[in-house]
Parts: C-alpha cells; structure tokens; sequence
C-alpha cells in the first residue's frame, strides 16, 4: 500500500481493505449479524481489521452498524468482516434465522411491537 | 447456527435478545422529514453510513453543498427500535431520486416494505420516489409529514390522484416529529403488510 507519487493522500476507506474491492464472501446483507468469535487477534492483523474486531468487543452489531460507528462504507465493511471470518475471528449469521425467514407471524409480532411502544 | 452468545450489553451493541432483524425503508426526496421520523421512534441516535454513488450518476449531480467530484457521497441515516419478542426494527432513511437506483436496490434488500414520506407542498418532488419503489416491488404505504404551513384544502382524493396511487394503498398524515404520530404511520405500513399477505397463501 504505498501513496500514489505526487498525489493526494488516500482515502482511508480505499486503504482500509487493502486494495480489496470485492469481499471473499457475497452474502453480507447491511443486517447480517457480526460477532467476535472470542479468538485472540493474531499479531500483524491490518489495522482496520483490528478496527472491526475492537468494535465487535463486548456485543454483536450489524454491518451497518458497524459501518456507522467505524465510519466505513457499508462496502469497506463488507470486504473487512470477510477477511476476518475467512479467519474465523467473526462470525456472521443472517438477519433473521432461515428457519423463520417466512414466519407468517413476523408481520403481526412488528405490529405488536410497535403499538406497544405507543405511550400516552 | 453458530452464534456465540454476547455476555455483555454496552451502548452501540445489539441487545442480547435480538433474534428476528426486519427493516423498512422511511423513503422520500431531501428535507421530507425522514430522519426526524427515524429519530423519532429510535431507541439509538439515529446513524448514518456515508454512501458512494455509482459513476453513471455524476452529470446531474446537483446534491447541495457536494462538490464536484468524480465519486459523490451521500449520508445514509438509519435507526433501530427493539420491540421485543427478539425483534429490532430497523428504518433506513433512503432517497429516491433515479440516481440512487444502484445504492437503492441494495439498502432494500430484505426490506419488509417502505413508508414513503412527502411534503404536500410539494408533491412533485416525491414521484422519483414513488417510481424506484413501484419499480422493485416493494409494498408501501405514503404518509404525508404534516408541515405547519401545507395546503389543508386538498381532499384525499384530490391527493390519491396527484400521487397516482391505487385504492389499496395505505395514505396516512402525520407529524414526524412526534412518535406516536410516526408510529401510526409505519403501523399503517405494517397493517397494509399483513392485510395483502393472508397466512393461508403462505
């Protein structure tokens, strides 16, 4: 990774993957889950790696979430949880387990949801 | 599937409990009130994630205060709700002028539906919106934000015709700001849901 002669700096976002545009794994929706496997960080693990795995310390979070808080893209986080689960540091699960993915109740639960949320 | 279990709960992360992760777009074009609705109902302060726009969109960039430049960006806000039973809601404030098609189609994946949002003081400006939604399928329901200075002398009718809308699409009027106002909306959303998916044809 070394700066273009005469150009401007990088932006982070680029860098962060290094040089990586696409993630190894497709299937990382903005929802799909992201947990810290409970591995220990191996020595020499790209510091945005480490970014993502610090984040993930203590609790689970979206990629979106993840995104937001590391101020990524989506896109950059993507290609970083994919490294990192190619090496088992973070797991990922979907959204909403498959099994429940067409729960015919999930609509009236949300609507449960969110009337009790209503106050007076 | 393998899912290790979080032991601790601290502010940014997902509360243990969360199982079923279900969105809904809140869309409509800038300063609609998107994300006064998403921060009304958040139990998080709403985030944002900054967005690239694809190449091809550049020759009508007319995005405020952006400069040119050959990639833009745009400020994607979101919110989260818990509302128990392991569900978290969360509502994705998106744009929806045709140049956000690429970044559009992928902030709707998955999504249960999307509650269009729209200034009656100008209508005009939400029928991107309307398109992109119509175009990708996605159910919705239109509120209007009830700004303190728009027409009130416009019958629904009138306002279902400037729309195009069809007679089983939900229109609501509400007033973003206040969380009950907005949760009535999104309720007519999620009631619109459940009504053109009856269990039997599950």
């Amino acid at each position: 990774m070394t700066g273009r002669p005469g150009g401007r700096p990088l932006v982070p976002a680029y860098l962060s993957t290094g040089g990586k545009a696409r993630p190894s794994r497709p299937h990382l929706e903005r929802l799909s889950v992201l947990t810290g496997s409970g591995e220990p960080a191996p020595a020499g693990l790209p510091a945005a790696e480490l970014a993502l795995l610090d984040a993930l310390h203590g609790g689970s979070l979206t990629v979106v979430e993840a995104a937001a808080h590391l101020r990524l893209p989506v896109s950059a986080v993507r290609v970083l949880a994919g490294a990192l689960l190619d090496r088992d540091l973070v797991l990922a699960r979907a959204p909403i387990p498959t099994a429940e993915r067409f729960d015919p109740d999930l609509l009236k639960r949300v609507a449960d949801g969110l009337r009790a949320l209503k106050h007076d | 599937m393998a899912f290790a279990p979080s032991s601790t709960t601290s502010g940014i992360h997902l509360p243990d409990t969360a199982r079923d992760l279900v969105k809904i777009l809140v869309a409509g074009p800038f300063g609609v009130g998107k994300t006064t609705l998403i921060d009304s109902v958040s139990e998080i302060r709403p985030l944002h994630t900054e967005e690239r726009l694809s190449e091809a969109s550049a020759p009508v960039d007319d995005l405020a205060g952006v400069r040119e430049k050959s990639t833009t960006t745009v400020a994607i806000d979101f919110g989260r709700i818990s509302l128990g039973g392991g569900i978290v809601l969360y509502l994705f404030g998106t744009p929806g002028q045709e140049r956000f098609r690429s970044l559009w189609d992928d902030i709707a994946y998955g999504a249960l539906g999307a509650l269009v949002l729209v200034d009656s003081r100008r209508i005009d400006a939400s029928f991107d919106v309307l398109g992109l939604v119509e175009e990708s399928g996605l159910p919705y329901a239109v509120a209007f934000n009830a700004f303190p200075d728009a027409p009130s002398h416009y019958t629904e009718a009138q306002l279902r015709a400037a729309l195009d809308l069809e007679a089983g699409t939900p229109m609501v009027t509400c007033d973003a700001r206040d969380a009950n106002s907005s949760i009535d909306a999104l309720l007519a959303l999620v009631q619109h849901l459940i009504d053109r998916h009856p269990p039997e044809n599950r």
